[in-house]
């Protein structure tokens, strides 16, 4: 089981360029829109063509511009969730999952296949409706049940929960997980939003202008993601230019200040980043006097927006979040952050 | 009374609106994927029998169908004339009536969810399955509204028809080209009659259409 891309395409001044091999499992591709991620899907699932390069699917030639094949969309053996889910609106549920089970001749095995699904994915009480009345998770499952039946070797997921409102986004995040765990697919998922893909996908690959810059098992690369794209995309508020100074200290020229670091710190060192949940008054290291500028008030925590004493005029403020019931009644006039929380960002 | 006109009328409408429904459609479907420039000229051609005088689309008509001409010439080989005879009518109300079918059908095709067909190609499904089981149906409002549309300008088309086929009783004669001649040979009252059943007809019409689409949407649909 292995997804191997290497393409390249022009758009405009856009260009694709697309290198990853994915052993199995499920993988996420996380990025800010427009950066090329459902332009990818859709080279992989035959809807576009690229310029060149070569896309394998467990041993089999999807696309390969060297020898002129282009497998049809219709033979790559490949399922595509739709952001807006796509479901035939002159269908019913039942009939759009048959439409998944077009290459089923077996009329008996077709119709005990349609009925599985509907039973899996829950929706035998909505199989006579139309897409516009059902609900949003609804609609997801029956897309999702749709692509299912057609028994496609590898998963494609567009933005699959960005149609939806925050609460039902995860409950339904709980539900595909469980469907995806449960099936074993092969799994390309593309999103930008950092919990997602940390919730659901095993590893990772961070993309930025058409490239991607990052890939690895998602816990590490959420704890260590290496470049100034990849920190901002999985939620690091503070990033700032840095040089290094020490075997294991950065000096960042915005706020004036040295931090230790745990890490060793090598030489090509471009910037750091500070996640604004790792301060902490009690810490002894990397403890700087701070002015707080700004305070936000959220549900279930505080955000508190603050600038170091020597910090540059002009420089965007610092985030520090905290729960609220650790929120103190006198600010801290120090702020310090553990040496192994500073993230060593190099160059992409 | 003589029926001729009403009947004749309805089969030039009936069989130049099926040639109108499958020519405007495949060419609306096929001048969609065009590069730009192909498709601005081809749109232009494809438009102006909408915008210019239907006179003189059928002037158009008799230079290039009519029986002195090179190609109704090599027609009348086979027994074929459309000029002064009733399936003439087909095609002068074809032309007229080709740009409402033509403009409303892409209008349709350009409003239609792309996704839809992928992710029915990404299923297995058929191009030619995709075209008429999900593109066709969403897209069956439009089409609907241009079908008709199209079937009525045939029904009521006078220019380009009495230039092509002309006026003669129990022969060629429509609804719109007798009402004509009844006014100009002072026939007041039988005028008034066929005027009536024009009324009618366009009434039918139109109430079909909305019954139609309000079936339509309790069907489900969009």
């Amino acid at each position: 089981m292995s997804l191997s891309v290497h393409i390249r395409k022009k758009l405009g001044e856009f260009q694709l360029q697309i290198d990853f091999e994915h052993p199995q499992g499920i993988i996420g591709l996380l990025g800010a829109s427009g950066c090329g991620k459902s332009m990818t899907l859709k080279c992989i699932a035959g809807i576009v063509k690229p310029d060149e390069g070569r896309i394998m699917l467990n041993g089999r030639v999807l696309f390969d511009s060297d020898k002129g094949i282009n497998i049809k969309p219709q033979e790559r053996h490949v399922g595509y969730l739709f952001q807006n889910y796509a479901l035939f609106p002159n269908m019913t549920v039942e009939q759009n999952i048959l439409c998944g089970l077009c290459k089923e001749k077996n009329r008996q095995l077709k119709k005990q296949k349609m009925e599985d699904a509907l039973g899996v994915m829950e929706l035998t009480g909505q199989r006579k409706l139309y897409p516009h009345q059902l609900s949003g998770g609804q609609q997801q499952r029956t897309a999702l049940a749709r692509m299912l039946v057609s028994e496609p070797e590898l998963l494609l997921l567009d933005e699959p929960f960005s149609a939806l409102d925050s609460y039902l986004r995860e409950v339904l995040q709980t539900q595909v997980r469980a469907i995806l765990g449960k099936y074993g697919k092969d799994v390309l998922m593309v999103s930008h939003s950092r919990d997602e893909v940390y919730y659901i996908c095993g590893q990772v690959a961070v993309m930025n202008r058409g490239k991607i810059l990052n890939i690895g098992k998602t816990k590490e690369l959420f704890a260590d993601p290496g470049s100034r794209t990849a920190a901002v995309l999985t939620g690091c508020k503070n990033v700032a230019d840095a040089e290094k100074t020490g075997e294991y200290e950065v000096f960042v020229p915005d706020w004036g200040i040295s931090l230790k670091t745990k890490e060793r710190v090598k030489d090509n060192l471009c910037a750091v980043g500070l996640r604004a949940h790792y301060f902490n008054p009690k810490t002894k290291d990397n403890q700087f006097p701070v002015i707080y500028s700004d305070e936000r008030d959220d549900p279930f925590e505080t955000r508190l927006l603050f600038r170091y004493t020597s910090q540059r005029e002009g420089t965007p403020d610092i985030w520090w979040r905290l729960p609220k019931d650790r929120r103190p009644a006198d600010m801290p006039e120090q702020l310090g952050i553990a040496p192994s929380n500073v993230l060593l960002l190099y160059p992409e | 009374m003589d029926w001729y006109p009403l009947y004749n009328s309805l089969r030039i409408a009936f069989f130049s609106c099926i040639i109108v429904f499958f020519t405007g459609i495949f060419a609306a479907y096929y001048v969609a994927r065009l590069p730009r420039a192909i498709k601005g000229i081809l749109d232009v051609i494809f438009t102006l029998p909408m915008v210019l005088p239907p006179t003189v689309c059928g002037y158009f008509l008799l230079i290039l169908l009519g029986p002195k001409r090179p190609l109704g010439i090599f027609l009348a080989q086979f027994g074929i004339q459309f000029a002064m005879t009733w399936y003439g009518g087909i095609v002068a109300s074809a032309v007229v009536a080709f740009p409402l079918m033509y403009r409303t059908a892409r209008g349709a095709f350009e409003s239609f969810d792309v996704n839809l067909a992928y992710s029915g190609q990404t299923l297995g499904l058929s191009n030619t399955y995709i075209f008429w089981r999900i593109r066709m149906p969403a897209c069956r409002q439009g089409i609907l509204a241009g079908t008709v549309l199209a079937f009525a300008r045939a029904l009521g088309e006078y220019g380009a028809t009495s230039m092509l086929i002309g006026y003669v009783p129990g022969r060629t004669a429509t609804i719109s080209t007798t009402v004509y001649q009844l006014w100009r040979t002072n026939e007041e009252t039988e005028a008034f009659k066929w005027v009536l059943i024009n009324l009618v007809i366009s009434t039918i019409i139109l109430l079909t259409v909305n019954m139609l689409e309000r079936k339509n949407r309790k069907a489900g649909g969009l």
